[in-house]
């Protein structure tokens, strides 16, 4: 009996299929969950590489000059969920439940911080509040350096994931309680209680842990404009780049991971418990007339978009004129940008490596996707697969960074030769960048009937056939999704690649971090705008090949 | 031996058994259908026959081999399913050429040809260009009939084909595929939970409950002599009636309504007469045994019986219309 059993189980175990699989695990293992392990062991040994327990951290916490980060941190992210949260919030209810005008101009517009690097974002704000911004001119100074400027540029960097969360909730939430709600009677306010609130609770719980987990960790902003005021991820960079100080930096990069961990393990929580109300069928609300709740919510809306477009406005002042804030005669002269910073090449170097994230995370995306959702009977290996996809969500880009430091520079480690080069930096946007891709492929090929796969099956076409002619094409809006959501995260990413970069290939947003800091701000704006520009066309191209893509289906729909 | 012989199959899914000890043999040729409630394990044992799943126990002999250990790609099967499972970025033709296009020893003559035919089979040549969503649900069941069809498949697996489609195509469809079966000789076995379906298409059903067949025989037979009580109950309609500490049954349109009562009549009150368009059915209780009765009678004829509510009439039982069943309940 058991050699039957032993058959049976045989019967489904393709060579070809475990092959793949356990490639693709084994390789993200490989450039994943090793670089965290050395994180974790420089954490806990000393700089002779002798285990060291909890002593690095007692030393972290016992130097207050150090450990201020911590509560600094947890400031700068408390005040900057409070206001993005509130602004998502709200902003999403006006453009899903308001008769406002325009509102597909606002959520574009909601979306901008997106294609602009947080160092960028930061550097706009010193244009508008600096010393020299043109809002301090006029005499309102809102001392920029420090917290103040921190949470600003943190809100602006978190409301776009805020906003998309609320929004897509709100269009999730079934049009027919409010009528119900209508009916019987019931006030809008106590209607917004009592239904929009418990219909959003897990939208917010989901917002609150993103929007902190964003701030706590991002590094462009805080390097930018925090001036004295230390948080943890540019401690980090000092300890690593700085001082050389690589157990400091380590233990500092483990802290940064216990918001995003618990953000992770809350996000997964919601995501098992939501899924019902999720797939159920709602209908459509239709908005009622109410002109002094349009009002007050498209002042909102334009008040938002206006600063958004205002910060764009404010790095075209600087990139454009002679010299801020005394020659405001108009000027190209910035954009020859100068050999010591990377120059032009940066920007170049920027694209082909970001069209290099978006070509292979692409490809290993859907591979992994297809793999570990559309393989069944290799249990325990799918179930690791579904776990390591995920975890990246986990993880900040600055605690990849020093892992890939620890681990690549390692010269005991054979793959040592990437260090320094363009495939590092290509690997580390793939492995940061890869869970929400991977959710959407996921999603796009559970969409796809099960019954392809056996019908292909039976007429002997081989698997990868299938993969090419029939999953990919039905989920091509899912693969430029993807291949522009990594494109365009790797054009504005500079925690993780601060590390990385090599003197050979810098990057812009990198490039623009050190013109900043080396007070080259004009040549700094005119690399924002270029890759705000190029962002704004890659996203531009998506839209086009979605609506291309549209029109070729409903051409295959009409009789 | 038979084309497709199941022995002794079981499988189990954690504690519920889906198959219990299920044995069945199909001849080349034959169409044949297995009919159940759902969740009666019919589903289950089309995959095991495809190699989509594995028994736990017994085998599965497919012309003469043993395929227990099969999988799907090794056995020579064409499948249709209720969603049709159309690759919809491909047209009608491109969707029967899939498969054919995997055949390194045909020429591309020879693949279009065989294409052509299909198309010919199905009379979808004319909608050979478009993609499936141009297509109506009838048209769509068509192409995948074609596709499963274009390998040359030893035999043909039709899982619940028809019910996604509306009363009236389902209707021409059975025809259809009943008349292609003919043509073409394939061994096909059809899920279905649809009674109606069973007994005009098949040559043979096996009637499935709770994981085991009930019983195997040709759509008459089945309707005729109904096995168990099962059976008896869920192809058609059937009285039950105790008789002498035994159950007895008969169909609804095997009794008669006469006028006068002799001693093998039963004298019953009417509760309620329902027309169903070509027959009305009469609901009635006996007056002595308290049983209940339902008879179909032409509808035609009702009007010249004057029936209503509470009016009494009589029913004769032809005793060779019944079937007895020594275990009640």
């Amino acid at each position: 009996m058991t050699r039957y059993s032993l058959r049976r189980r045989l019967v489904r175990f393709s060579a070809a299929h475990f092959g793949v699989l356990f490639f693709v695990l084994a390789a993200f293992t490989v450039v994943f969950i090793l670089p965290l392990l050395s994180l974790f062991s420089q954490a806990f040994t000393n700089d002779a590489g002798v285990w060291a327990g909890l002593a690095n951290y007692k030393r972290y916490f016992s130097s207050p000059a150090l450990s201020v980060s911590v509560w600094n941190t947890v400031h700068i992210s408390l005040l900057t969920t409070l206001f993005s949260t509130t602004l998502g919030f709200f902003y999403a209810y006006a453009v899903t439940r308001t008769a406002i005008p325009g509102k597909k101009i606002f959520t574009y517009a909601a979306l901008l911080p997106i294609f602009i690097p947080t160092v960028v974002q930061a550097l706009g704000l010193v244009y508008i509040f600096g010393r020299q911004g043109i809002i301090t001119q006029l005499g309102f100074d809102i001392s920029l350096y420090g917290r103040n400027g921190i949470v600003i540029a943190e809100t602006i960097y978190t409301f776009p994931s805020a906003f998309l969360l609320f929004y897509t909730a709100f269009q999730f939430v079934d049009g027919r309680l409010y009528e119900v709600c209508n009916v019987m009677g019931v006030k809008p306010l106590k209607c917004f209680f009592h239904v929009t609130l418990p219909e959003m609770k897990y939208a917010i719980v989901n917002a609150v842990f993103v929007c902190f987990t964003l701030a706590f960790t991002d590094f462009g902003a805080p390097k930018v404009i925090g001036g004295n005021y230390n948080v943890l991820a540019t401690d980090v960079y000092k300890q690593v780049a700085g001082q050389f100080n690589m157990s400091m930096g380590a233990v500092v990069g483990t802290l940064l991971l216990i918001p995003a961990v618990l953000s992770f393990i809350v996000g997964r929580f919601i995501s098992t418990h939501n899924s019902g109300a999720m797939s159920a069928k709602t209908t459509a609300l239709t908005i009622k007339e109410n002109r002094l709740r349009d009002m007050l919510y498209f002042i909102l809306c334009a008040a938002v978009s206006a600063s958004f477009l205002f910060l764009v406005a404010a790095l075209c002042v600087g990139a454009f004129t002679a010299f801020y804030p005394y020659d405001m005669s108009f000027t190209l002269k910035y954009f020859t940008f100068t050999e010591s910073r990377g120059g032009l090449q940066a920007f170049f170097n920027s694209i082909s490596m970001s069209a290099l994230t978006a070509f292979f995370g692409t490809v290993f995306v859907f591979l992994a996707a297809y793999m570990i959702e559309k393989t069944d009977g290799y249990g325990l290996l799918t179930k690791y697969g579904k776990l390591l996809s995920l975890l990246p969500l986990a993880v900040p880009g600055m605690v990849i960074g020093i892992s890939y430091i620890f681990f690549f520079n390692s010269p005991a480690n054979p793959l040592n030769f990437i260090y320094g080069t363009v495939a590092i930096l290509v690997l580390s946007n793939i492995v940061h960048y890869f869970s929400v891709p991977y959710l959407t492929a996921a999603g796009a090929f559970k969409k796809l009937d099960k019954e392809f796969e056996i019908v292909a099956e039976s007429m002997k076409i081989p698997r990868w056939q299938t993969f090419f002619r029939v999953s990919i094409p039905l989920s091509a809006n899912a693969v430029a999704e993807v291949a522009m959501y990594l494109f365009v995260n790797s054009m504005v990413t500079v925690s993780a690649l601060v590390f990385l970069f090599s003197a050979d290939f810098k990057i812009a947003a990198v490039a623009i971090t050190h013109m900043e800091e080396a007070g080259e701000n004009s040549q700094a704006a005119a690399m924002s705008i270029l890759i705000i520009i190029v962002n704004i066309i890659v996203r531009a191209l998506y839209e086009l090949v979605i609506k291309f893509n549209k029109h070729k289906q409903s051409a295959r729909e009409s009789m | 031996m038979s084309f497709l012989e199941i022995r002794k199959v079981t499988k189990r899914y954690g504690t519920q058994t889906v198959l219990n000890d299920v044995s069945a043999s199909i001849d080349r040729g034959e169409f044949v259908c297995i009919l159940g409630p759902s969740g009666c394990g019919k589903t289950t044992l089309l995959r095991i026959i495809a190699g989509l799943e594995t028994a736990d126990a017994g085998q599965v002999f497919i012309d003469r081999m043993e395929c227990t250990f099969l999988p799907p790609s090794k056995r020579d099967f064409g499948i249709v399913f209720q969603s049709y499972a159309l690759f919809p970025n491909m047209t009608v033709r491109e969707n029967i050429m899939f498969g054919l296009r995997q055949k390194k020893e045909m020429t591309q003559a020879v693949r279009e040809k065989k294409v052509h035919e299909m198309l010919d089979l199905v009379e979808m040549g004319e909608h050979c260009g478009k993609y499936p969503r141009q297509l109506s649900g009838g048209q769509q069941q068509r192409t995948a009939i074609a596709r499963a069809l274009a390998l040359s498949p030893s035999y043909l697996l039709l899982d619940e084909p028809l019910s996604a489609l509306d009363a009236k195509v389902r209707a021409k469809l059975r025809a259809e595929i009943r008349a292609l079966q003919r043509k073409i000789g394939i061994t096909t076995i059809m899920v279905t939970h649809d009674q109606e379906e069973a007994l005009t298409m098949a040559d043979r059903i096996m009637v499935m409950n709770r994981a085991v067949i009930e019983q195997v025989g040709k759509p008459g037979e089945i309707y005729n002599k109904p096995q168990t009580r099962f059976v008896a109950d869920f192809i058609g309609s059937m009285n039950f009636y105790g008789d002498g500490g035994k159950t007895r049954g008969i169909r609804p349109e095997k009794i008669r309504v006469v006028g006068m009562a002799d001693d093998h009549n039963v004298r019953a009150r009417v509760r309620e007469v329902e027309f169903k368009g070509a027959f009305t059915r009469i609901y009635s209780v006996a007056l002595n045994t308290a049983d209940e009765f339902f008879v179909d009678v032409p509808s035609d004829r009702v009007d010249s019986m004057k029936l209503g509510r509470d009016s009494t009439l009589c029913l004769q039982i032809p005793d060779e219309h019944t079937v007895c069943y020594s275990i009640a309940g």
